[in-house]
């Protein structure tokens, strides 16, 4: 048995994120929903012979519970998340948002999606494609010892860049610095988001540099590097480090590179396919937690 | 267009893109000094923020000494005719900064984007219409593509109220000829009260004679900083500019012997380094590469055994933009590793 899904938003991510859902064990996307008949994924999704709707989440909510809807993914924008989760919370699933709206607790798998779904959230926000990248590298070294501070640059190809994040570009530095502290554990953050317009396009490339209070233990910081890049390569395989840990005195210094599956999306958007990815380990553990009786996600009251 | 009798606004940069060669640790007595006497000189116009603009501190681009802030603060009281500008990378620097600098007195704020990204620069434009400043976009690196695809950012950042545009040929590899087209261009498809500017970097030893074609083609807002402090091999040294523009019976309202004096007295004495077109700056210029790769490429090489021009045309062969210094370290980490295995191959 799967937990039923379904996905709001039949845009790039939503319809990615599609392709990632049917091949999972754990969860089976039941519906697509989107706002215009026409789109490319409402039609992808009903050649999979998922259900659709193009009225938006309020033609999905009537369904939800003769279907067994557990989790909603959005993948719409910020200004109508709060609303859809609303909505969708009222019939007792869980949201995962994939927006930059930020309304529940932020969640980087690899870091804090136990103790999320040890608390039975109702929502979690997967924060920023940058902050799935990096934060947890910052983890990784924070884990070992204290941070006085932690930076991330992510690079990232223009063609993989949307006109939504485009228009709100301090959305991404912001929520991405916020992600460093509160979920990488450094006490202070900065984020640095660089586009890049060359042909062919490049793949999305991150560099976390911490600074740790004390001098770094090197061996262990190392060690915990690379359990970490296990940890994220089981979602994201096409996850490498490719030079580092580099010490020079305090600063720690990873490079990362992110090629994506390239299920709907091209393979240099790394960093839309790792958002996908992560929302996608997201649903599945708190799937399990579900299908092992733990837990069922709590009506609202 | 005739040069003669035009009105010119020069821009000094010693104090933001001189931050560079500087590695950001320029006192906030030797900021307060330069501006003062470039206020005295006659100096319209004067940039001040971390190299990198505003919220550039960082280990990425180097903490400067002092908080963007704390600069801002300690020079805007004493400027008696000097405005004070900032800039400010959209994904670097945020809104927040943006009002910080207004509210310490910045009256011009600079939009900086690459040369194709314009529409990631429609908030932060927005924000400084809003909040009154005199308001420009930045485009970077715009060399890299050509006049018909920069007229199309430029007439973005314009659509989005900016009040001036610059062509930025921040590697420092463009000819008259590139200048020309780019600024002629951009100048017959915006609207006529909207300014254009160039800023000019001396790789290649061009940036007075692609400041004058700027000029020629349309631009009169004009980059160039005191004895040319700047990143790679500097800026348009802005004492020889004025003296060119003077010559050329131009408008510029800076005294010429004034702002000889601040190169010769204040500026070339606090410099590290001579600001000139070593090899490294040469190749910034010949490889179209952002000039404030400079020290980070020399402090790789230094650090791992390679040489910088090696590292400068591996950063260019990437297609490397503004802002990825992080670069520089991976790509030397990956020379270095190629270079061990190849010995271990010969070995």
């Amino acid at each position: 048995m799967k937990i039923k899904v379904a996905i709001v938003g039949s845009g790039n991510i939503g319809t990615d994120l599609l392709y990632k859902a049917k091949r999972s064990t754990l969860i089976e996307p039941v519906w697509m929903v989107g706002i215009d008949p026409n789109s490319d994924g409402l039609k992808r999704a009903r050649d999979m012979g998922l259900k659709t709707t193009h009225e938006g989440v309020d033609g999905l909510v009537p369904h939800m519970e003769a279907d067994q809807i557990k989790i909603v993914f959005d993948a719409t924008s910020a200004y109508v998340h709060a609303e859809n989760s609303r909505k969708v919370n009222e019939k007792g699933a869980l949201m995962i948002d994939l927006t930059p709206a930020a309304i529940g607790p932020f969640c980087v798998p690899p870091v804090n999606l136990m103790d999320h779904v040890g608390k039975n959230e109702q929502n979690v926000n997967m924060v920023s494609c940058g902050a799935q990248a990096t934060v947890p590298m910052v983890a990784a070294v924070s884990r070992v010892q204290p941070l006085e501070y932690a930076e991330i640059v992510a690079t990232v190809a223009s063609k993989s860049i949307g006109p939504g994040t485009r228009q709100n570009i301090d959305e991404f530095t912001r929520t991405t610095s916020s992600a460093v502290q509160k979920v990488g554990g450094a006490k202070r953050g900065k984020a640095i988001i660089i586009i890049n317009p060359a042909e062919p396009p490049i793949m999305m490339r991150d560099t976390v540099h911490c600074l740790t209070e004390t001098e770094p233990r090197k061996d262990e910081i190392i060690e915990s590097v690379h359990a970490m890049l296990k940890e994220i390569q089981k979602y994201v395989p096409g996850y490498q480090l490719k030079n580092g840990p580099v010490f020079d005195g305090r600063r720690v210094s990873t490079f990362m590179e992110v090629e994506g599956l390239g299920d709907y999306l091209p393979k240099y958007a790394g960093n839309l396919d790792i958002m996908t990815a992560a929302a996608l380990r997201t649903a599945e553990m708190f799937a399990e937690n579900m299908l092992s009786g733990k837990s069922q996600p709590a009506r609202a009251a | 267009m005739d040069i003669k009798g035009r009105k010119i606004t020069l821009h000094d940069m010693s104090l933001r893109d001189g931050m560079h060669p500087k590695r950001h640790q320029l006192t906030v007595e030797q900021m307060k000094s330069v501006a003062m006497a470039l206020d005295d000189a006659g100096m319209p116009l004067i940039e001040i923020t971390h190299g990198d603009g505003l919220g550039g501190a960082s280990i990425n681009y180097g903490f400067a000494r002092h908080s963007d802030q704390e600069y801002l603060k300690a020079v805007v009281p004493h400027l008696k005719r000097s405005k004070v500008s900032v800039l400010s990378l959209p994904g670097i620097g945020t809104l927040d900064d943006l009002k910080m600098a207004v509210d310490c007195g910045a009256s011009t704020v600079r939009i900086a984007t690459h040369c194709t990204e314009a529409d990631v620069s429609q908030q932060h434009i927005g924000i400084s219409v809003k909040l009154g400043v005199d308001t420009v976009g930045f485009l970077m690196m715009a060399h890299m593509i050509e006049p018909d695809a920069l007229v199309k950012q430029a007439k973005l950042m314009e659509g989005y109220g900016a009040n001036c545009i610059y062509v930025t040929d921040s590697a420092g590899h463009m000819l008259p000829g590139d200048v020309t087209a780019r600024i002629a261009a951009v100048r017959a498809a915006l609207d006529s009260k909207t300014e254009l500017g160039f800023h000019a970097h001396h790789n290649l030893g061009m940036s007075i004679a692609n400041s004058i074609a700027a000029v020629e083609a349309g631009a009169n807002r004009i980059d160039a900083s005191v004895a040319g402090l700047g990143a790679g091999a500097g800026n348009t040294p802005m004492e020889v500019l004025v003296t060119v523009l003077h010559q050329l019976g131009a408008d510029t309202g800076v005294d010429l012997y004034k702002i000889m004096d601040v190169a010769e007295d204040l500026i070339i004495p606090l410099m590290d380094q001579p600001i000139r077109i070593d090899r490294d700056s040469l190749i910034l210029g010949y490889a179209g590469v952002y000039s404030s790769f400079l020290l980070f490429a020399k402090r790789a090489a230094d650090r791992y055994g390679l040489s910088s021009r090696d590292i400068l045309v591996e950063m260019g062969r990437r297609k490397t933009v503004g802002g990825q210094e992080d670069m520089i370290e991976d790509v030397a980490l990956d020379m270095a590793r190629e270079r061990n295995e190849g010995k271990r191959k010969t070995a």
